[in-house]
């Protein structure tokens, strides 16, 4: 799995500009589908499965879009101002390359401040594409970009950036490979826009109006030194989410998943997010209402340009949600 | 953008009925959630120009004009009716109390004429004189809590908390500049009802004059659900920041330049833009020697930000006439941006194609 997770975190996908990553889902997932489509918002929606008598409709979303940043204005040197797209923090970029979609790459600095110990604001910072005028700048105004990084493979460990959410787009992919057969009608959902405040789930639910919903993304930890409060660690097993700060998992559905992992000996834990939110939560809210939960991968320094995550997590995600579709689902 | 010229345009043109009417609609009174003045103008111009009208529950005229060839593409094109300004909340003896509806910078306020409730009673925002104030007090932002509207005690008994108030700003046209209050969204409203008036045979036009959108995109919400179109314009009027700057400096915020045309969005607070109709701007400008810019991405938003997010789903993008000192008592606008605007938005619907959403993205 690792030769295809390192194709997927190294694609560049900027929150509204999915099509590359969409591309590379499409190639995987074809022959392995009942029907694969790409909705308004550019939502890829691929089906498993016919409902059958005690068989629900269910929604897996794991996202294609990761954060960027998007050009505001070239100076008269060449020099690239910009915004964020998604939960940028502005003490992940200094130093660091970004990669245009136009193939353009620059490095991130910024103006010289008064205290060295400062972090610089992201109306102190420029991007440097090597351009040294206007006229010669490769990049115009509303151009995207993305974090620029390789993979790297530390064995039990993969740092790279769009861990956040192309592990789980991974994840989709394999569980979808490993299905043989389900009694439900499953459409595994690569959404777009999620970082932005989970647009393509929103739309991508209203279409499938699915009876039970469950997003794979990821999660942060609480196992580095000084760090957050919080139970989740690297290694232990993907994460079955109590809640986050925008939703409140279905109890019915926390059971089933983790009694679920219990039954078939599959490490889990239990995650309790205080902030951030998910695709779960546009699912849930759609129509009359949905079930949702949502499964998480464990991830250190998300949204930072080197998301690191445990290989057996990953893994034993996919084995997790086959056992999951693949038998009749009461929710109690 | 460098305009070059390579098909003659054929577009409407704007001319004195198209400013009249325009005055029309910047003098009449529509704080969000209270619109029905425009409303009334917007239904009288459009009376004959659609083939089905009606006003849905929230306030929102909802236009359909029938594509005369099958099968027509339905694309939704929404201007807000509504504009920033106030609401008396307490008071009595003719001072009143006010809170704001939509966004305004209180240190605009003090001084400042309005028009207050449905019969437009003169008022007055007071403002303390120079001979009361302290030092102190003049460095410093005045407070809302602070500020009362006076319309004079003889008034005083035919106004009422929950009653509007605007700016009395009177529409005037200077040079080539168009200068009047709630531009942002009667130069969108405007432009709407010339694309009814010349709406291409080919399209299923469906025209959104919405409500409350100052307060939230509410009223695109419902109207984008109800429409249920393949794709969406939003028209609107956005800040232009192209002020010189006192020291000479290159400015990289600006949002938007008078004079650059319509201004064409990527990325706002509420709205990623689709590439396909960013693309299908861009190239009919071109092919038209349109001038146009793009917004500088950020934050604000449009009513494209509700209209994309309904049921499964609407590509959308924002047109927006630039306008320096937006929210304020007086905006002031360029007759060839909003001409130009009404260029780019004719010629775009007139090149649009089912085709269009097979395209890469």
């Amino acid at each position: 799995m690792k030769p295809l997770i390192k194709k997927l975190v190294e694609a560049v996908g900027p929150s509204g500009y999915e099509g590359a990553v969409r591309e590379l889902v499409k190639k995987e997932v074809t022959k392995l589908a009942d029907d694969v489509r790409v909705d308004a918002l550019g939502n890829l929606i691929v089906r498993k499965g016919k409902q059958r008598p005690g068989g629900l409709r269910i929604m897996l979303s794991a996202h294609m879009d990761e954060i960027g940043i998007i050009a505001t204005h070239i100076d008269e040197n060449g020099f690239v101002r910009f915004t964020t797209i998604g939960g940028v923090y502005p003490r992940t970029l200094f130093g660091g390359r970004v990669q245009f979609l136009n193939g353009a790459f620059g490095v991130i600095s910024g103006e010289r401040l008064e205290s060295a110990d400062r972090v610089h604001s992201f109306e102190k910072m420029y991007i440097d594409v090597g351009a040294d005028s206007k006229a010669n700048c490769p990049v115009k105004i509303g151009d995207l970009a993305i974090f620029e990084r390789p993979m790297i493979d530390l064995g039990s460990r993969l740092v790279a950036k769009s861990m956040d959410d192309r592990i789980a787009v991974a994840v989709l992919i394999e569980t979808l490979r490993k299905l043989e057969s389900t009694p439900h009608e499953v459409y595994f959902v690569f959404s777009t826009q999620e970082e932005v405040g989970t647009r393509g789930a929103t739309t991508a639910a209203y279409g499938i109006d699915p009876d039970l919903g469950i997003a794979v993304d990821v999660t942060g930890t609480g196992d580095t030194p000084k760090g957050m409060r919080m139970a989740v660690k690297l290694g232990a097993g993907p994460a079955v989410k109590v809640r986050d700060g925008g939703m409140l998992s279905d109890p019915r559905v926390v059971r089933w998943m983790s009694d679920t992992a219990e039954a078939a000996k599959i490490p889990y834990q239990l995650e309790i997010l205080e902030a951030g939110s998910t695709d779960a939560r546009a699912i849930q809210l759609t129509r009359a209402g949905v079930p949702v939960g949502c499964l998480s991968i464990p991830c250190r320094y998300i949204h930072s340009p080197s998301e690191m995550v445990d290989y057996s997590d990953v893994v034993n995600a996919v084995s997790l949600l086959t056992v999951l579709l693949s038998n009749p689902i009461q929710l109690k | 953008m460098t305009p070059k010229k390579t098909a003659p345009s054929t577009a409407p043109l704007i001319g004195a009925e198209q400013i009249s009417l325009l005055e029309r609609l910047s003098n009449a009174v529509g704080v969000s959630g209270a619109e029905h003045e425009v409303r009334k103008i917007v239904m009288a111009e459009i009376k004959d120009l659609a083939d089905d009208i009606k006003v849905d529950a929230l306030g929102n005229v909802l236009a359909t004009k029938h594509a005369r060839q099958e099968p027509g593409l339905r694309v939704m094109l929404a201007a807000h009716m509504d504009e920033v300004g106030f609401m008396l909340v307490d008071g009595e003896e003719g001072l009143y109390e006010f809170a704001m509806v939509g966004g305004i910078d209180v240190r605009q306020l003090p001084g400042k004429t309005v028009l207050v409730g449905k019969d437009h009673l003169p008022g007055v925002i007071g403002a303390k004189p120079i001979h009361h104030t302290t030092p102190d007090e003049r460095r410093n932002a005045i407070s809302l809590d602070s500020l009362r509207i006076d319309v004079g005690n003889g008034n005083g008994k035919k106004v009422h908390p929950g009653d509007r108030a605007t700016f009395a700003t009177r529409f005037q046209q200077l040079g080539p500049s168009l200068v009047g209050k709630a531009l942002d969204n009667r130069l969108g409203v405007a432009t709407l009802i010339e694309l009814l008036r010349h709406a291409p045979a080919h399209i299923e036009l469906l025209a959104a004059f919405t409500v409350q959108e100052e307060v939230g995109l509410r009223g695109a919400r419902v109207a984008g659900y109800a429409l249920d179109p393949q794709l969406a314009f939003a028209l609107d009027s956005t800040p232009a920041g192209d002020m010189p700057s006192w020291d000479g400096e290159e400015s990289p915020r600006y949002n938007t330049r008078l004079d650059g045309g319509p201004a064409i969005y990527v990325a706002d607070q509420g709205t990623l833009s689709d590439p396909r109709l960013i693309q299908h701007l861009l190239q009919t400008a071109e092919a038209f020697g349109i001038p146009c810019q793009i917004r500088q991405p950020g934050g604000g938003g449009t009513d494209a930000g509700a209209i994309h997010k309904q049921r499964a789903g609407i590509p959308v993008v924002s047109v927006s006439v630039p306008g320096r000192y937006a929210h304020t008592a007086a905006l002031v606008a360029r007759l060839d941006d909003w001409q130009h605007t009404l260029a780019l938005m004719f010629h775009a619907l007139d090149g649009l194609t089912p085709a269009i959403l097979d395209l890469q993205r």
